[in-house]
């Protein structure tokens, strides 16, 4: 109805006019319509071995105990390859070649040439972008689109970013001639394979150390095409070496007395694990492990850009994030406007394939994630709290999860207080900036916050008091070479990314 | 599903929400990774046709160049069956009379554009002149321009009531507000705009009068379709959008369908809803259509231009 | 009868004049034949070369000098090695407006991006080393001294390449003033650098003295080597190769004495650094800078070929520092500050 002029400018009132509630508007629908066909990217033209060896020194070795293990797509359960179980000897063998290339030659050598190499495996991803991200998501259950967009070009520029440092640490710390620790032993999680390899892999080896790296057992395979181009690069033999398998055999290289550092990205239970193991000796450590990161909306946030960036926050890589936000904190003013607008943006979230260019959220890494995730949405049922999730179809095989909302959440509800680790958010509201800084601060972990309003001096305000290491203002999820990475308290110590990357790897 | 509540508040518009720039274009950036292909793919070309103003806004337009754009209306490509025609014609008042007749009874809408189009530079009577000629000669819709020297100068009253007047004068033809957006320049100004518009009884709010650049472009577009859908949810009144200049490609119009589809859903993928404001977007739309059925890239030397 | 046939070698120029014994054959034989070297071909196994024109290059195009002028590159014998552009201040002039027009989009770039470029240069320019070290051997310098030269360029200009996106972090700070104000100070590119390439080498000391300035987001207009001016222009091909967009870098070959003053005089440049020793050119550019206070900055004696002819201090040299205040208001619990 228009509204017309003279009793308009009589009747102009002030007015929030985000809570008028006389009467129910027909919700939008997003489900029905115009539906996507399906546009699965192609799989034809990568290279994927039916079995796979260890990479050390230089070439692809046998495990001596001869035995391998299998690694699924957890989006069909079907079976991609093997790949070798490293036992004691051959961590062992990996270790001394490492050792071995550190001694005799990648020490030696002018770090020019160092970056050199490094700067090849740069441009080798590069050329192969397509191939390893198919195959990043094959093996992981991530998103096409994620793993094509976002994690191979970071871990290439990864490399880039860090074979630039390998002539140039004399400029990196004043008063200070860094030099190379030895050998770093490295272990990363399944959630972001190909990239962590490259955070752990490339400052190693600017610094001039040398490396044997673990990667997750249900995500070896990228970390193994990793070491092909390591072989076409024409580094050193020794200098990088792959040794898959499990738990145990990080914890076999954990404890290998060659080893001079050792990196961890993964669970805080088991990081714990490792610093017990280290302690008494001379092994440096740097680790990286969970959180429970709050996400704050102020009422006076961009709404719309905010909801996107919670969006972002938890459903990004289908929650498999250490800095996942997955505690959101709503401004009570808001509250009912930010939680339209949140459910209005999950129904347009596709889950399914993870090949197909069009899906959001991928599958769950394996079966044991998925009955994690599945036991916390239990107990928040039970807790009390409002459940709400989309309506979207799952496919009938692999391990799948449709994103979730909890509201009405408190903080001392365990899924306020867990990493659950899945597409899982749980919503609070607040009153006062106070008591939002407390509650974002009132958890064992610190790896990350957000935080969303227009105002600038609001903005450094929560910045400065929040304890986490990455702090996200009007944005989550930003993850670049140059920026330090790393938690406060039990979300693990050492910064990944940037200048300070360099330290971990280097004496001081 | 217009279930328009009782009991409008007209907020200040001072006030209006924020809009941060850069997490815009990394959501508008994400419907353009969406891949429309096959039937998907179909269905949209056609929506885009049939959601399409042909446009003709020239200062040397004349009857025959009318004439001869009707005709291309409604017989867009002849040897493809099953095609729907444009939603509109949209000219100048002075040709409001000539596209009426040579439009028929084919369904498709005359939209005229008014007010002193582009400029707006122009006293509130003129410019209601201006509207009545135009839908007295027989226009269904009528696009005008609001006054940007007035918004910019932060006189949201005068924005207001212009759009008002102007909506009164229309009578029954839909009245589609041209915000161009080009010279609000901010995303915070249009989101503004957008609201002032809806509340003083536009039918569609619109990006811009493609005469100067830049045009369209979906972040913007993205912060008026976001500004509809708060409207919708305060009010219960639909409202339509449409984008205009700068869309001359089939890929673009799909990535505009798709930020709708995601943003306002089933109820706005109808040309009563949206429109591309547009001249050489069907040729395009139709290239893509004939390389669906056929599998052949095509040249533009097989379709007319007219 | 005596004809006068030029004919051109690799790339030297020998006259040869056709004697009429020779006239004689050639009705003869109607076959001519051509002294090379003293010794003679018959032409019809002699395949020509194709000699190179040496423009400048402004712009990412690589038009003549307008005002027609050349001058004779010549090796240490005197003997003629190509006719190169004398460029004038109008050269000049329009290489400024190009280099303004593409500074926006330059600096604007990711530091990353520009760090890709850089090593994209590195790559063509290591793709092309036979031809440079050709190119200096014809210029005096020995076949080991010229390759030495080639790969110290190239990796030099990978050594930058790795600055783009670490300089700021070496030289951006974060300050710890004493209100409660977030303070932090960032090197920011200066704008358009006029340049003074090194005299004494041809490839090394331009590629020393461009790959600072456009790695800290500058964009530059660089006057070669006067002596040795051929890969210069070369080198313009290898950086038109490389995805650097147009007007980034732009090189003119001319004389010192006609161009100094105009480089400095100019009042769209913003910095000028000279590499010599001339204390005179030095005085000029200082003294004509302060027109509108450009910063000069002068390297003197630098040995290109050594640890010195490197530095992050020489990006530094054309970046401004910029210094933001916002305040942060404090309510609620402990810790942190900046």
């Amino acid at each position: 109805m228009p509204v017309k002029t003279k009793k308009a400018a009589a009747k102009k009132e002030v007015s929030s006019s985000q809570n008028s509630k006389s009467m129910a508007v027909p919700k939008l629908k997003f489900n029905t319509g115009w539906e996507y066909a399906p546009a699965p990217e192609s799989a034809s033209h990568i290279k994927l071995k039916d079995r796979y060896d260890l990479f050390i020194n230089g070439k692809f070795v046998k495990p001596s105990s001869g035995k391998y293990f299998e690694t699924i797509n957890p989006a069909t359960e079907q079976r991609l390859s093997e790949v070798a179980e490293a036992n004691a000897a051959d961590v062992d063998k990996a270790v001394k070649a490492a050792r071995n290339a550190s001694d005799r030659y990648w020490k030696k050598m002018p770090a020019k040439e160092r970056a050199k190499y490094i700067y090849r495996i740069s441009r080798m991803i590069q050329e192969r972008a397509r191939e390893f991200a198919v195959i990043e998501t094959l093996d992981g259950g991530k998103t096409i689109r994620e793993s094509r967009d976002i994690d191979v070009p970071l871990a290439a520029n990864h490399f880039f970013y860090y074979a630039g440092w390998a002539d140039k640490l004399e400029y990196a710390f004043p008063n200070r001639n860094p030099q190379p620790l030895g050998v770093a032993g490295q272990i990363i999680p399944w959630n972001f394979p190909l990239l962590m390899a490259a955070w752990k892999i490339a400052p190693a080896l600017a610094t001039g150390n040398t490396v044997v790296l673990k990667p997750a057992e249900t995500t070896p395979l990228t970390a193994l095409k990793l070491a092909e181009i390591i072989q076409e690069s024409g580094l050193p033999e020794g200098v990088v070496n792959i040794i898959t398998g499990f738990g145990e055999t990080g914890a076999m290289m954990v404890n290998h007395p060659g080893v001079d550092k050792i990196a961890f990205t993964g669970s805080t239970e088991v990081g714990k694990i490792i610093q017990r193991a280290v302690a008494g000796t001379d092994k440096k450590l740097t680790l990286e492990l969970g959180g429970k990161a709050a996400n704050i909306i102020f009422d006076d946030a961009p709404l719309d850009q905010a909801v996107e960036g919670i969006i972002n926050g938890i459903y990004f890589n289908q929650g498999h994030v250490c800095c996942a936000g997955s505690r959101l904190f709503v401004q009570e003013s808001v509250y009912n406007t930010v939680l339209r607008k949140l459910k209005d943006r999950i129904k347009t979230l596709i889950v399914g394939d993870p090949l197909d260019k069009n899906t959001d959220i991928g599958a769950i890494n394996s079966r044991s994630q998925l009955d994690i995730i599945n036991k916390y949405i239990e107990i928040g049922k039970k807790e009390g709290a409002e459940f709400f999730q989309s309506g979207c179809n799952l496919p009938n095989k692999g391990f799948f999860c449709r994103p979730i909302l909890f509201t009405n959440v408190a903080q001392s509800n365990r899924i306020a207080q867990e990493e659950i680790f899945g597409p899982v958010l749980a919503i609070q509201t607040f009153r006062t900036d106070e008591e939002v800084i407390e509650k974002a601060n009132n958890t064992p972990y610190g790896l990350s916050a957000g935080v969303w309003t227009d105002k600038g001096s609001k903005i450094f305000n929560l910045t400065t008091k929040m304890r986490a290491g990455v702090v996200w203002a009007n944005t989550y999820n930003k993850f670049d070479p140059t920026s330090p990475f790393g938690g406060y308290k039990e979300s693990g110590y050492g910064r990944e990314g940037g200048l300070h990357g360099l330290s971990a790897y280097t004496t001081l | 599903m217009n279930v328009v509540k009782e009991r409008i508040v007209i907020p200040d518009f001072r006030l209006s929400p924020r809009v941060d720039q850069v997490g815009q274009e990394e959501r508008t950036s994400r419907f353009t990774k969406r891949s429309i292909k096959k039937e998907t793919k179909v269905e949209g070309l056609k929506l885009a046709l049939s959601m399409i103003d042909l446009t003709t806004l020239e200062g040397k337009d004349t009857e025959g160049k009318v004439k001869q754009l009707c005709y291309k209306a409604r017989h867009l490509h002849d040897s493809y069956e099953g095609l729907p025609t444009v939603a509109a014609v949209c000219v100048y008042p002075s040709m409001v009379r000539t596209a009426k007749k040579s439009v028929g009874d084919s369904g498709i809408k005359i939209a005229s554009v008014a007010t002193a189009f582009p400029s707006g530079q122009a006293s509130t009577e003129v410019k209601i002149e201006d509207t009545k000629f135009a839908v007295d000669n027989g226009a269904d819709e009528v696009d005008m321009v609001i006054s940007r020297g007035k918004f910019l100068a932060g006189d949201y009253n005068f924005v207001f009531d212009e759009i008002a007047a102007i909506k009164e004068a229309s009578g029954d033809a839909r009245l589609k507000v041209i915000l161009e957006t080009g010279e609000l320049v901010t995303l915070d100004k249009v989101r503004r705009a957008s609201d002032i518009a809806m509340y003083a009884g536009a039918d569609f709010i619109k990006t811009s009068t493609g005469k100067i650049q830049p045009a369209a472009t979906m972040p913007v577009t993205l912060t008026m379709l976001e500004a509809i859908r708060d409207f919708y949810y305060n009010t219960g009144k639909m409202i339509g959008m449409k984008p205009a200049g700068g869309i001359s490609k089939a890929k673009v119009a799909l990535h505009y369908l798709v930020m709708l589809h995601e943003t306002l859903g089933e109820a706005w993928m109808t040309n009563q809803w949206f429109r591309f404001g547009a001249s050489s977007l069907a040729n395009d739309v139709l290239m893509q259509l004939v390389k669906e059925k056929t599998g052949l890239y095509q040249s533009a030397d097989y379709f007319s231009i007219d | 009868m005596d004809f006068r046939l030029i004919q051109h070698f690799n790339p030297f120029f020998t006259v040869v004049k056709q004697n009429r014994n020779m006239a004689k054959a050639l009705e003869k034989n109607s076959n001519i034949t051509i002294s090379e070297n003293g010794i003679e071909q018959p032409v019809s196994n002699k395949r020509l070369e194709v000699l190179k024109t040496y423009k400048i290059y402004i712009g990412g195009q690589f038009p003549r000098t307008e005002s027609g002028r050349y001058y004779v590159a010549t090796n240490s014998k005197g003997e003629q090695l190509a006719n190169v552009c004398l460029s004038s201040r109008k050269d000049f002039r329009d290489a400024v407006v190009a280099a303004r027009s593409a500074f926006k989009g330059w600096a604007a770039r990711a530091a990353f991006n520009r760090g890709q470029i850089l090593y994209r240069i590195a790559e063509m320019l290591e793709g092309r080393k036979a031809q440079f070290i050709e190119e200096l051997i014809s210029q005096d310098v020995s076949k080991a001294q010229a390759q030495k030269e080639v790969l110290t360029s190239i990796d030099r200009l990978i050594w930058y390449a790795g600055w783009c996106d670490k300089f700021q972090q070496i030289f951006g700070t974060v300050n710890p003033v004493a209100s409660s104000h977030f303070n932090f100070s960032v090197p920011e590119p200066t704008g358009v650098v006029a340049a003074i390439a090194p005299q004494d080498t041809s490839l090394l000391g331009l590629v020393s003295v461009i790959a600072p300035i456009i790695a800290g987001g500058n964009t530059c207009i660089v006057l070669a080597s006067e002596s040795k001016p051929l890969c210069s222009i070369t080198f313009a091909e290898v950086i038109n190769s490389s995805d650097v967009p147009g007007g980034v870098v732009n090189i003119l070959t001319g004389r010192v004495s006609e161009l100094a003053t105009q480089f400095a005089s100019h009042m769209d440049v913003n910095a000028v650094v000279y590499c010599g020793e001339d204390a005179n050119v030095q005085k000029d550019l200082q003294t004509k800078g302060a027109t509108n206070v450009k910063r000069v900055i002068v390297h003197k004696n630098i040995n290109w070929f050594g640890e010195q002819g490197q530095s992050p201090y020489f990006i530094l040299d054309t970046e401004e520092i910029k210094t933001t205040w916002h305040p942060i208001e404090s309510i609620g619990g402990g810790g942190g500050g900046y």
